[in-house]
């Protein structure tokens, strides 16, 4: 049952979301996610139901005896109702295809956080708030090691770690931060920045993964090529790309905060008072809202409203959190009214008074 | 939304501009976008694996079939592959080595690991002689990066490996 894994696991895998790490005002999580395959058994896509039982049975008697893993708890994602699986989604702590599966999910005291059986047997994750990805590394590096001395992992003297999809293999590795980016897309740099990083080797996408549009001008940036480099590497790499962006994006919003300080205050205040008192909202209506309050927050417009308040409503106002507090299916128009509920309770919570000036 | 060029097609692209002070957005479908110069900065890599695979399909049409084959581990075959783009199982790497590496090389510019090496739970000399090196290449690395507590503990992980402990 999610709800005792919810009760086992301290911010149920959110603790990101308290934005305490460095640059947290534009980069809000840092993602390290390493993937793994047993030698002798066939992949995900291919693996019949006795080998994903030996799998499991093998993966959680290793990960038993591993020190990181030993406060774990293991959730059958097969077991959970269908909005439990989408709570686990909302999170970010699982993938799409665990959750169209029926893999397992065994999340620890700490971020770090274990995938079986999805498209890889194994998938070694770490998720920390803020631009931490040395830190979110050096967790998963310590747990894959724990786990390899335990299990036969598919390696290739060439190839390096074997994986299902040859965009993986090698490291295994793709390490990724979450930006917010509202200054680059305000002043049109953006197009400049994603094509710098495109030919850099690294990649973008938003924030729900592969294919997935650009929502509240949220960025996902990680490392294209997995084979030829060591991971220190690759993390290296994408730690000083990024710090340049964050640098371009501040540089972006101090441009607009000079040239055009009207219409950024009226952008920013506009967005608040919407979230402040709408009564029906759609999702992306807030998450749009939210950028420019996010942006206000950054350029320190609004006073007394955090961080970790802009991030709890970003991951509570998704339709599977509406509902498990509403504590049943919401239809359509009605997810939007019980959003916007929401919004304004906590946002009247913190604020105390209407926003005047 | 209709864009507001043409008035047909849902707008795909939202363009807001910032002149005198003064912020206004337009918003266009694609093709009058493009027709407007607009880059859409579609996100890179949306759909390369297929491409490639693609590519790859003929590049192996031309070669020899008896390359080819099934998997005689998993029953993957490459028409398997080109359908999902992913591997059955540790084997295929094997079988499908000739077409794998066009592959690798453009998805990665190369097809040699460099990063860490494996230690099996019951490794042999030459296991342990590869993780050494890898590990003596970040223990090197650590050093230049002044991060003295990941040197020490690399180094107490070379010196268990050639003591002939597991690392």
């Amino acid at each position: 049952m999610v709800n005792g894994f919810l009760g086992a696991v301290p911010d149920a895998g959110l603790a990101w979301l308290r934005a305490d790490g460095p640059h947290a005002d534009i980069v809000l999580s840092t993602r390290i996610r390493l993937a793994r395959n047993l030698r002798n058994f066939r992949f995900g896509t291919r693996a019949e139901g006795a080998d994903r039982q030996e799998v499991l049975r093998l993966t959680l008697e290793a990960a038993g005896a591993a020190p990181v893993l030993t406060s774990g708890r293991q959730v059958v994602v097969s077991e959970l109702e269908q909005s439990e699986r989408q709570l686990l989604l909302e999170r970010h702590l699982v993938s799409r295809e665990l959750i169209g599966g029926n893999g397992h999910v065994a999340p620890t005291h700490t971020a770090l956080l274990m995938m079986v059986n999805e498209e890889d047997h194994l998938r070694l994750q770490n998720i920390l708030g803020g631009f931490r990805l040395r830190d979110a590394w050096r967790d998963v590096e310590r747990l894959d090691d724990e786990l390899g001395q335990r299990l036969p992992y598919a390696f290739h003297t060439e190839f390096g770690y074997l994986t299902s999809c040859p965009t993986n293999v090698g490291t295994g590795l793709r390490a990724s931060v979450l930006m917010h980016l509202p200054g680059l897309v305000l002043t049109q740099e953006i197009g400049k920045v994603l094509q710098g990083i495109s030919q850099v080797g690294l990649t973008f996408r938003g924030l729900y993964g592969e294919g997935s549009e650009v929502v509240g001008n949220f960025f996902q940036i990680s490392n294209q090529t997995t084979l030829g480099k060591t991971e220190e590497d690759l993390i290296d790499h994408l730690q000083r790309i990024v710090h340049q962006v964050v640098q371009y994006e501040t540089q972006a919003r101090q441009v607009l905060l000079r040239d055009a300080p009207v219409v950024i205050e009226d952008k920013v205040w506009r967005a608040y008072g919407l979230l402040r008192h709408a009564r029906s909202t759609t999702f992306e209506e807030v998450m749009n809202l939210l950028s420019g309050v996010r942006l206000g927050v950054g350029l320190k417009l609004i006073p007394d409203l955090s961080v970790y308040t802009l991030n709890r409503i970003m991951i509570f106002t998704q339709s599977a959190h509406l509902e498990q507090v509403a504590g049943a299916p919401l239809a359509e128009g009605d997810a939007d009214t019980h959003r916007a509920a929401f919004v304004r309770q906590v946002l009247q919570a913190e604020a105390g008074a209407p926003p005047e000036r | 939304m209709l864009c507001e060029n043409c008035g047909k097609n849902e707008a795909a692209i939202h363009l807001t501009q910032i002149q005198n002070n003064e912020m206004s957005t337009l918003h266009l479908c694609e093709a009058c976008a493009e027709s407007r110069g607009l880059s859409t900065g579609h996100p890179a890599g949306v759909a390369p694996l297929a491409d490639f695979i693609a590519q790859m399909g003929k590049s192996i049409a031309a070669e020899t079939v008896a390359t080819a084959g099934t998997c005689p581990s998993c029953g993957l075959t490459l028409a398997d592959f080109k359908r999902t783009g992913r591997l059955g199982c540790a084997r295929c790497y094997t079988t499908f080595d000739a077409s794998l590496r066009g592959l690798l090389r453009k998805l990665h510019g190369g097809t040699q690991h460099s990063g860490k090496v494996y230690l099996p739970p019951d490794p042999t000399e030459t296991d342990r002689t590869a993780r050494v090196v890898s590990l003596r290449r970040s223990l090197s690395r650590a050093v230049e990066a002044e991060d003295f507590e990941r040197a020490a503990a690399l180094r107490d992980q070379i010196r268990r490996l050639e003591a002939g402990q597991e690392g």
